[in-house]
């Protein structure tokens, strides 16, 4: 049989609560003042979702290492897009120079 | 090779596991160019929400967090119920192909549906010649006082407002194109196409589902969510 039929249904029902309560979850969290680490934690339950979504819905963990590659090359990208343009604008008004 | 692999095996592949890998790694290929379309559009929104974060707060403030929580929770079913349409595919359920579709087409109607009222109370007030109160829309009816802004915070609100817009427009454009695309797999399944030596284009379109519903994963929170302790 195909590798994609490795995962069976029980453990799609348990994705789909897990990605429910993470949902409830970052609802929560946006309330709490974490300081300025709300955005951080917001993103962390996301990367989370997103991932139990890639490699279960999306069978990525049974895929073939080339598939799997094309993927994650892919969010090298993303992550080089969104990293290195955000360490200019954070680093902005950053000085060495001490008066 | 059985005779029903025979029929879907195109000459070129070697047996209907490479075809399938093939077909899978192509659609990958396809959703990471996705990946980075709507990336372009994160990393404007990361800069912006650095540089205006008050008037991202007070634009995130505006929106209906409970109806963007209700929608996260619709999109997920539909990915749920598109994951069972595969799983029942594979396992040659005909019936319930067709029964999870119908349900992924409906959840994702639901979820647009939703989203036309949140466009409806943002937009509707700038139409016609009134005061224009509550108008949401960037462009010079935009009223940044429906959000305790002036001057230069409503004009930064605007730039919060033309990202809502555009992404979640972005967002809701794939689902219309893939609520149709669903429709045909649902016909073919309906027809009894897919075998479960062979339901690649159930599996296709449920990895593009998917990545819409991973879309919105992370635009719920960017947008919806804004420092609301």
């Amino acid at each position: 049989m195909s590798r994609s039929h490795v995962v069976s249904w029980p453990s799609y029902l348990g994705v789909f609560l897990i990605l429910a309560a993470l949902t409830a979850a970052t609802v929560w969290a946006a309330g709490q003042d974490f300081g300025s680490f709300n955005t951080l934690v917001a993103l962390t339950i996301a990367v989370v979702k997103a991932t139990l979504v890639v490699l279960y819905f999306m069978h990525l963990r049974y895929s073939p290492r080339l598939t799997i590659l094309v993927v994650f090359t892919g969010f090298v990208w993303l992550a080089i897009l969104i990293l290195l343009t955000m360490s200019d604008y954070l680093s902005r008004g950053w000085s060495i120079v001490t008066r | 090779m059985s005779e029903a692999q025979a029929g879907a095996l195109a000459h070129h592949f070697a047996d209907l596991e490479q075809q399938r890998e093939a077909s899978a790694l192509g659609m990958w290929v396809f959703l990471v160019t996705e990946l980075l379309f709507f990336g372009g559009l994160f990393g404007i929104y990361c800069v912006y929400r650095h540089s205006y974060y008050e008037a991202f707060s007070a634009g995130s403030h505006h929106l209906s967090w409970r109806l963007g929580f209700i929608n996260t929770l619709v999109l997920i079913g539909s990915s749920f119920t598109m994951a069972m349409a595969v799983y029942s595919a594979a396992t040659g359920r005909r019936a319930r192909i067709v029964l999870f579709l119908v349900l992924t087409i409906l959840l994702g109607s639901t979820f647009l549906g939703v989203k036309v009222v949140e466009y409806a109370e943002k937009i509707g007030p700038c139409l016609g010649d009134g005061p224009h109160t509550g108008c949401l829309l960037p462009g010079p009816r935009f009223d940044g006082e429906v959000l305790h802004l002036e001057g230069e915070r409503a004009r930064e609100a605007q730039i919060y407002f033309s990202l809502y817009f555009g992404m979640t427009g972005l967002h809701a454009t794939h689902m219309i194109i893939g609520i149709p695309i669903l429709a045909i797999i649902a016909r073919m399944a309906y027809r009894g196409r897919f075998r479960p030596e062979w339901h690649t284009p159930v599996e296709l379109v449920g990895l593009y589902w998917h990545f819409v519903d991973i879309v919105w994963i992370f635009l719920f929170p960017l947008l919806y969510l804004i420092g609301h302790h």
